[in-house]
């Protein structure tokens, strides 16, 4: 009984760093099968998210409601400015161009945190204020509530976003052909900026969540959640949306088991052979369509 | 002798530098700060051509380069450590540190390339976060989170020659492969793999090759790293230096040896150069690497270009 609880804890665990990562990860795929591009910098909004809401709580002392949505407008802001100036005037250059300048603007965006914030560790308390419940013997916490929730509402709210909006129909027009979506008249570039809004939007919430768990502030911060969600985003097939969620959930879960029953040290490698051996049976990923190639 | 003309370029080319840098450091031209970039310019060097034939030539995105270059400068690091003299050990510990990386490299390799573009970079980097795992779990053998220290300073700028022969070896070997058959089937690949398999050329094999060979040169960079620092830490081979590899490969031109050169010596001063505006270094640096892409991209960019070879097609005519 014992062994069970602890797995089914440890479940819980999983899904609640999971569920961080499909958040990411939605941001990650969202972008890729619009723009076809990998957005490294991706993972720094999350770290613009953390201390956004840490100057406008700890700082400007703003009611912590009210600080969450000004956050995620902020980032949002941040997504459009970024994708304005140094993605678009890329959008017709090698792939590679792209991702050298995602990968400069996730170095800009650390070094600016480092300049203004400095390297020590901010400790930050959580703004999630929510009693733990027991159900038999397990104990939920308060936080982990929050964090399935939040990414419940996401997700249901976000896929009924693309499948009945007008605008989440051009959207998957833009990722399935773009040109043929230009000739049947849909504005592809304020497609592609909302797309780089939600998915920092998207990023914000996971940045407050992430920070809730660890409450402690770095420039660095968003590095390693951003490579895992990428993770989890080609784990549940690059470019699909519901791809993302899986991979997300997937990788959080493996993580907090091998951490808990195998080694820490090795969660890690453990998380990314998981992914070597997925895309080895299946190259396209969980949920991928594989394209078929025509000479 | 018009055949020649670029091999002699080369050589003269080659030899000025080196002939250069002796005179710099013996007559006590160079601060010390400058002395210490000199191996890592050429460590630098090596790593950006040899990623330079996978990105480059052959078209695929490798994110892992920094785990060659670990398994290289681990394997290596230990043959240093064993006591052998220095004659020996040095050049028994490069060899021994790109044979580690090299078969590290076919066995990631050859399940690796059976994927293709993103899938394939994705996995690459994976590879990259488990083997730098595996050393930090590994303590008895590598030290683990500690590091494995006093390594002893075989390849600081005392030993200039060795690193600047193997530099040059380097250079030349690749060089010459994909001039050759070889290198052509693997620009093939790169160019329409398709056609490529239709015409009969392994692809598997020749990408195998590609990898295998920038593997085994990344190890004996590691080793030059190692001897260089000597220390070593699971931390400084993670994903950000396998990425700085990549930014040197694409600053220099895409498939273009003498660019991966210059952009490997230029970006590993500059960081250097700017340390003046301490804090605001990286900043600029990051600022430099967006307007570089941009530049290169721009319809500004474009005319240049235009502009330069209508007055080349001006003169022949």
């Amino acid at each position: 009984m014992a062994l069970l609880n602890g797995i089914l804890a440890q479940l819980l665990n999983g899904l609640r760093i999971g569920s961080i990562y499909a958040l990411i990860a939605l941001g990650y795929t969202m972008v890729y099968g619009i723009a076809k591009m990998i957005n490294f910098a991706h993972g720094d909004i999350i770290m613009v998210g953390a201390y956004a809401l840490y100057v406008f709580v700890s700082l400007l002392h703003v009611h912590p409601a009210l600080a969450v949505v000004l956050t995620i407008g902020f980032c949002a802001v941040m997504g459009i400015t970024i994708e304005k100036i140094a993605y678009k005037p890329l959008r017709n250059a090698q792939r590679l161009a792209v991702l050298i300048t995602a990968i400069g603007v996730s170095y800009l965006l650390q070094n600016l945190a480092l300049l203004i914030f400095k390297a020590t560790p901010i400790p930050f308390g959580s703004i999630i204020r929510v009693p733990s419940i027991t159900v038999g013997e397990i104990t939920i916490s308060g936080l982990t509530m929050v964090t399935l929730a939040v990414t419940a509402v996401v997700m249901v709210g976000l896929t009924l976003f693309v499948n009945h909006t007008k605008m989440g129909h051009s959207m998957l027009a833009v990722s399935e052909d773009q040109g043929a979506a230009k000739l049947m008249g849909i504005n592809v570039d304020r497609t592609i900026t909302i797309t780089f809004a939600i998915g920092s939007a998207l990023a914000a919430v996971a940045g407050i969540l992430y920070i809730s768990q660890y409450e402690s502030l770095l420039p660095t911060l968003g590095a390693l959640p951003g490579i895992k969600a990428f993770v989890a985003a080609v784990l549940g097939g690059i470019g699909s949306i519901p791809g993302a969620m899986i991979g997300g959930l997937v990788l959080g879960i493996i993580e907090s088991m091998s951490k808990a029953y195998i080694s820490t040290q090795l969660a890690d490698a453990i998380v990314f052979s998981m992914l070597v051996v997925v895309l080895l049976l299946k190259p396209s990923g969980i949920l991928g369509k594989l394209s078929i190639e025509k000479v | 002798m018009k055949k020649y003309g670029k091999q002699i370029i080369g050589c003269v080319a080659a030899a000025a530098v080196y002939a250069a840098v002796m005179i710099l450091v013996n007559g006590g031209f160079l601060s010390r700060q400058m002395m210490s970039l000199i191996i890592p310019v050429c460590m630098n060097i090596i790593l950006a051509v040899s990623l330079c034939m996978v990105v480059g030539f052959l078209g695929e995105l490798s994110l892992g380069h920094a785990a060659f270059m670990s398994i290289g400068a681990y394997s290596g690091a230990l043959i240093l450590k064993s006591g052998l003299p220095t004659v020996a050990a040095l050049p028994l510990a490069v060899l021994v540190g790109g044979v580690c990386a090299a078969l590290l490299g076919l066995l990631v390799g050859i399940p690796v390339l059976r994927l293709r573009g993103d899938y394939l970079a994705i996995t690459t980097l994976g590879f990259g976060e488990i083997i730098k795992s595996v050393f930090n779990a590994a303590t008895p053998v590598t030290g683990g989170a500690g590091g494995l220290k006093k390594i002893p300073p075989v390849t600081t700028y005392r030993n200039f020659t060795f690193v600047y022969i193997l530099m040059l070896l380097v250079i030349l070997l690749v060089s010459n492969l994909v001039k050759s058959r070889h290198g052509r089937a693997i620009c093939a690949i790169r160019d329409n793999y398709i056609a490529a398999e239709a015409i009969g050329i392994k692809v598997s094999f020749f990408k195998t090759m590609a990898f295998v060979i920038a593997a085994f040169m990344a190890g004996m960079a590691g080793v030059v790293y190692a001897g260089n620092i000597g220390i070593l830490k699971p931390v400084n081979f993670d994903y950000n230096t396998s990425i700085e590899i990549l930014v040197m490969v694409v600053l220099g031109g895409m498939g273009n040896i003498t660019g991966s050169i210059i952009a490997a010596f230029l970006l590993t001063v500059l960081p250097e150069m700017l340390r003046g505006l301490s804090n605001y270094r990286m900043l600029v640096y990051a600022i430099a690497l967006i307007a570089m892409m941009l530049f290169n991209n721009s319809p500004l960019k474009r005319m240049l270009v235009e502009k330069h070879n209508m007055r080349q097609a001006g003169k022949i005519e």
